[in-house]
């Protein structure tokens, strides 16, 4: 395994384009991505796909916290079944009695984010 | 090395033999392979007729997903087997695999009988057992009545058969059901019950014909079904057949390899669920046990649960079936348990019947009146929970008192024995429950469900669980936590006082001054519930600052998420009167944007399927029509909903219509801990059926009379008369301060019923505060109320005017206009919809994101 996987940085939008607390969604190729920007500053992203209703909506759920395992993560809940996603890992923290649509795995892929002068760029 | 364990079936019970020995065998002694025909992975087959209602399949998903990982379980889809050679001890698929097995369970259920009648195979003929009957079944009617109203038929008034047919009735089709015998559900229901039940079939819009034999299934001149022949010679229009009359065992497989088949089918298992062949079990359906198959689940589950302790070297026995059963059909409430029909000797039966009302019941007690033998419960089956675990029990006092309508008698309150069966379909007794709480620690009914799996079945008992649970806790000296979440300790009641008193008016001070911890930013239950506990102790636009981030997405986009990830748009029209330049402009919106219309269950018109970046555009064209976009959303007020009253109306006493409207105006937009929907009837034959909303008004000739608490729902109440000939001005007020005081202290999604039963004093306590202002916040309430009325705004109209507000409706931030790819609608009489799944994916080629419309059913939009 070699750790030379080079990150091609796609520029999204402005920091500023971004709403503390709330998503929004870009296009990054093909892929739909969710933005979010936290009030400590960070901004994270996870597919916007959600596995459980198969519509493409997380940038939509409300922005949140839990405590797993002591540590408080920052969350999502999906807007349309309120499953509860680890924004960091993208881990899906409550199924909320439900299976994912098809086949889909219940996890939501995440992308690393950086802010270089006031920008948001998107790894891949 | 571990023993090979095969499973032929892959339905419900297999499931649960899967899921019990794999819960149990931590040492991994057995190894299994589940060989299944149907081409997906066992699923909730009594839940099957909620597919219908346009879920998924994966909604009927059983238990854990991960059980299917395990790498002890093998799953084989899509592949029956054909079978089975006993000496070599190994079986046969269809696909020519061979699986050699230590021990086999046979768990193959049972089919859908078919009598052998002429025309049984024509289209439009039906079964009802797997996923596949009804998606195609739904197929079938959906495509019918794209031109026409569809007629149905059903075949068999048992159980499954007025299933059916409730769910042909919600797809719209006129539905018969045909019974062979004398009356409906013969084998639950004595005859009294049948006849009260006929009546609630028939209050459903299904008609329902006894002794009628089905002769002959008669083709259509344009192909498919036309008709049914009965014996009698009478005849019955029908475009699409279901045939529900019996099931038989699948005992194919028992049969060719000789194991012992009992006289009416079903492979003959001892009360260890074991064949005549000792290497062989049989469960659920198939197996005849103690000399009869039984079409229910719960024994079945037993047998699995026996076979799963038996192969681990436990001793279990099959205990005799529960047979009780309940009919799972939304309007009609049907129980029967125990020895309904009192065959017992010397059993006494005790009946209650109001004819009128629909309703039966009736009891089956021994000879001294004492010990429940079962009983027939047909109109309101509330009783059924909490008698069914007494069966072979002494009820204490007059048993009569079972019977009365609620709040009627007051049965004496049932102290379950610890053995005492709550739930069925799991097998859990009273004990298991109270044990859960006790030694296990739960603490609330979620953990007591995941511990002990009762209520996760049917459901029928969650009542009684519940209902232990919080007996349980509050003899335990627990309290049973009223927290909001983990984010708050208060109940919404008590945070809203905080906030109140306090007059903090942002979420992060909310959460700093009164949240378990600092670091906490809430989540999706306590921000929207801190968001409207804002909205009336200090007004503000719902998207201002901070306070857009705390709401759900429809009061965020203010509109209605709907399933594709689109949204609704419902033009507020207050007390449903609007004019016919009015109408023109909605119909136009919604052409231009190729939304779907319908009319609302609240006088008003529903567009579907705006995109998020459309939004704006449809306010805009809304609002210079003169409309508002309404909340058909938020936990606020919905509608008002009038009967055209005293200006037209020949009986009419008031002006409903503008009563109505004034009332919508005055409390639109208020926040509250669900939705509000009122009333006005303009005379007392209640043509707005006001009695069914939270605040109802029916005009007098003396004035108004106001009636609270009415609910539709799912649990449907009639509102309670609050206040007599009241006039306008008295009315107003008296509104004014019940609908704040539950804004106050009712729970979070707690309705007006619910809580008003929660009140101390009930509704006369309500009454106390409101009329008579015993807690002496009336003027209080009445000021925050005028606030209100002063302070809203049109919420879209200002949205409009503010850019910073408008940003949020990008489609993407970094593709303002680009539509969402993923949405793909297709044509559906004369209107698009969502594209299902299937449909989506047969459209795209490639691997998920290259969407593509099936049809170009959406029409450009105009900017
Ligand atoms: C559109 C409409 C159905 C229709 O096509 O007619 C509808 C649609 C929804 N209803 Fe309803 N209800 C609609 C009339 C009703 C009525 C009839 C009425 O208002 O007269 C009732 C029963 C009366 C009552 O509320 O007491 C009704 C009882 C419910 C309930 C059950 C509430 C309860 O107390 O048990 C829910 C679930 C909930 O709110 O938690 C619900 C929830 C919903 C939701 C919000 C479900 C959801 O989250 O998607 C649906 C929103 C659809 C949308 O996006 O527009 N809807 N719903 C009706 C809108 C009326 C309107 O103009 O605002
Ligand atoms: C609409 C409906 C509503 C119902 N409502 C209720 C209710 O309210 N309460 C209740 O108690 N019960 C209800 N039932 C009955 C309940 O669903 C059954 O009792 C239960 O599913 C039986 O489980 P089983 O595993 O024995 O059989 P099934 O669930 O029928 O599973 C058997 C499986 O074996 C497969 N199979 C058969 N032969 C082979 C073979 N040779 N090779 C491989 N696979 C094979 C079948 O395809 C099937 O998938 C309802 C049934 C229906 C259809
Ligand atoms: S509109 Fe109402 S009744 Fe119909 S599916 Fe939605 S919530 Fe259920
Ligand atoms: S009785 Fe069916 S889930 Fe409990």
């Amino acid at each position: 395994m070699t750790a030379l996987e080079t990150l091609v940085w796609t520029t999204v939008c402005r920091l500023d384009d971004l709403a503390v607390e709330r998503g929004a969604a870009a296009l990054l190729g093909a892929d739909q991505v969710a933005l979010f920007r936290l009030v400590d500053g960070r901004v994270l992203a996870v597919q916007q796909h959600d596995p459980f209703s198969d519509a493409y909506v997380i940038s939509r759920g409300i922005v949140g916290s839990r405590s797993v395992d002591g540590v408080e993560v920052p969350t999502v809940a999906s807007p349309m079944y309120k499953q509860v996603f680890d924004l960091t890992t993208g881990r899906c923290l409550d199924v909320a009695g439900k299976t994912p649509a098809q086949d889909l795995a219940s996890d939501l892929r995440t992308w690393p984010v950086r802010v270089v002068d006031g920008l948001v760029e998107v790894g891949s | 090395m571990n023993q090979h364990l095969v499973v032929v079936g892959g339905g419900m019970v297999a499931q649960r033999l899967v899921e019990a020995l794999r819960d149990r065998d931590t040492a991994g002694t057995w190894r299994i392979t589940v060989l299944a025909e149907e081409p997906r992975r066992p699923y909730d087959r009594v839940a099957l007729t909620s597919y219908f209602s346009g879920r998924d399949a994966d909604d009927l998903a059983l238990g854990d997903p991960e059980l299917w990982s395990d790498p002890l379980v093998t799953l084989v889809r899509d592949d029956a087997v054909t079978h089975i050679d006993r000496d070599a001890k190994t079986v046969t698929t269809a696909h020519g695999r061979t699986e050699a097995y230590d021990h086999l369970v046979l768990a193959t259920g049972s089919s859908a009988w078919v009598p052998p009648i002429e025309g049984k195979d024509l289209p439009g003929v039906f079964v009802y057992r797997t996923v596949d009957d009804v998606a195609e079944l739904r197929g079938y009617v959906e495509k019918l009545s794209e031109d026409r109203v569809v007629k149905g038929a059903v075949l068999g008034g048992g159980l499954l058969g007025l299933e059916a047919a409730g769910a042909l009735q919600a797809l719209g089709a006129r539905t018969t059901v045909l019974q062979v015998g004398t009356h409906l559900m013969s084998t639950q229901v004595d005859l009294g019950g049948g006849e009260a039940l006929r009546r609630l079939i028939n209050n459903l819009g299904v008609g329902v014909r006894l002794n009628a034999m089905t002769t002959r299934i008669r083709p259509h001149r344009r192909g498919g079904v036309g008709r049914l022949d009965l014996a009698d010679g009478g005849r019955v229009d029908a475009d699409v057949v279901v045939i529900a009359a019996g099931v038989r065992p699948r005992d194919e497989l028992g049969r060719a390899s000789g194991l012992e088949i009992g006289e009416r089918g079903g492979i003959v298992v001892d009360d260890t669920c074991l064949t005549s062949d000792l290497d062989i079990s049989a469960v659920g359906e198939v197996a005849c046990i103690q000399g009869a198959t039984i079409g229910l689940v719960a024994p079945g589950y037993a047998m699995a649960e026996i076979t799963a302790d038996r192969l681990l070297g436990g001793t279990s026995e099959f205990p005799g079936a529960d047979t009780a059963t309940k009919l799972k059909l939304s309007g009609v409430d049907v129980a029967s348990f125990g020895d309904a029909f009192g065959e017992t000797p010397g059993s006494l039966e005790i009946v209650w019947a109001d004819p009128v009302g629909g309703v039966y019941k009736k009891l089956v007690m021994s000879d001294d009146a004492r010990t429940l033998l079962g009983g027939v419960l047909v109109g309101d089956a509330s009783a059924y929970a909490s008698l069914r675990p007494m069966l072979g029990r002494e009820l204490p006092g007059d048993p009569a008192a079972f019977l009365l309508p609620e709040g009627g008698g007051g049965a004496p309150e049932l102290e379950l024995p610890d053995d005492a069966a709550v739930c069925s379909c799991n097998n859990v007794s009273a004990g298991t429950i109270r044990g859960a709480v006790t030694e296990h620690g739960c603490t609330d009914l979620g953990a007591v469900k995941a511990c002990t799996k009762a209520g996760t079945s049917c459901g029928s008992c969650l009542p009684l669980v519940k209902k232990l649970v919080t007996t349980e806790l509050a003899a335990q000296g627990i309290e049973v936590s009223t927290a909001l979440c983990e984010h708050f300790a208060l109940s919404r009641a008590q945070l809203y006082d905080a906030v109140r008193v306090s007059g903090v008016s942002s979420f992060t001070q909310v959460i700093e001054r009164f949240g378990t911890r600092a670091e906490g930013r809430g989540c999706d239950i306590c921000r929207p519930t801190v968001a409207s506990i804002l909205a009336t102790t200090s007004p503000a636009h719902v998207l201002e600052g901070e306070r857009a981030t705390l709401q759900d997405t429809n009061d965020h986009v203010m509109a209605n998420l709907q399933k594709d990830g689109s949204y609704s748009v419902v033009p507020r029209i207050a007390g449903g009167e609007v004019t016919p330049e009015g109408l023109i402009a909605i119909g136009e919106v919604a052409k231009d944007f190729g939304l779907y219309t319908k009319i609302t269950g609240g006088q008003r018109i529903d567009m579907f399927g705006a995109r998020i970046d459309q939004l704006p555009l449809i306010w805009q064209r809304l609002v210079d029509a003169g409309f508002e976009s309404g909340h058909a959303y938020g936990k606020s007020l919905r509608t008002v909903k009038s009967c055209v009253g005293s200006t037209w109306c020949r009986f009419g006493v008031q002006d409903s219509v503008a009563l109505a409207v004034m009332l919508e105006l005055r409390y639109r937009g208020l926040r509250s801990p669900h939705k509000i929907k009122l009333g006005v009837s303009g005379c007392a034959r209640e043509c707005a059926e006001a009695r069914g909303k939270d605040v109802g008004v029916i005009a007098t000739d003396k004035g108004w009379n106001v009636y609270v608490g009415g609910n539709g729902g799912f649990t449907p109440r009639h509102a309670q008369l609050l206040a007599e000939d009241l006039d306008t001005e008295t009315l107003i007020r008296t509104i004014d301060r019940f609908l704040l005081y539950y804004v106050r202290t009712a729970d979070r999604l707690q309705r007006t019923a619910p809580w008003i039963e929660d009140v101390e004093g009930g509704l006369d306590g309500v009454r106390a505060v409101v009329m008579e202002d015993s807690l002496g916040i009336a003027a209080d309430l009445d000021e925050q109320m005028a606030q209100h009325v002063v302070e809203y705004e049109d919420e879209w109209r200002a949205t409009l005017e503010d850019p910073e507000k408008l940003r949020r409706f990008a489609s993407f931030v970094n593709a303002p206009d680009t539509p969402d790819p993923s949405l793909a609608y297709v044509p559906e009489r004369g209107q698009s919809r969502p594209a299902t799944a299937d449909e989506r994916d047969d459209a795209r080629p490639t691997p998920h994101h290259e969407p593509v419309l099936v049809a170009g059913a959406r029409l450009e939009v105009r900017s």
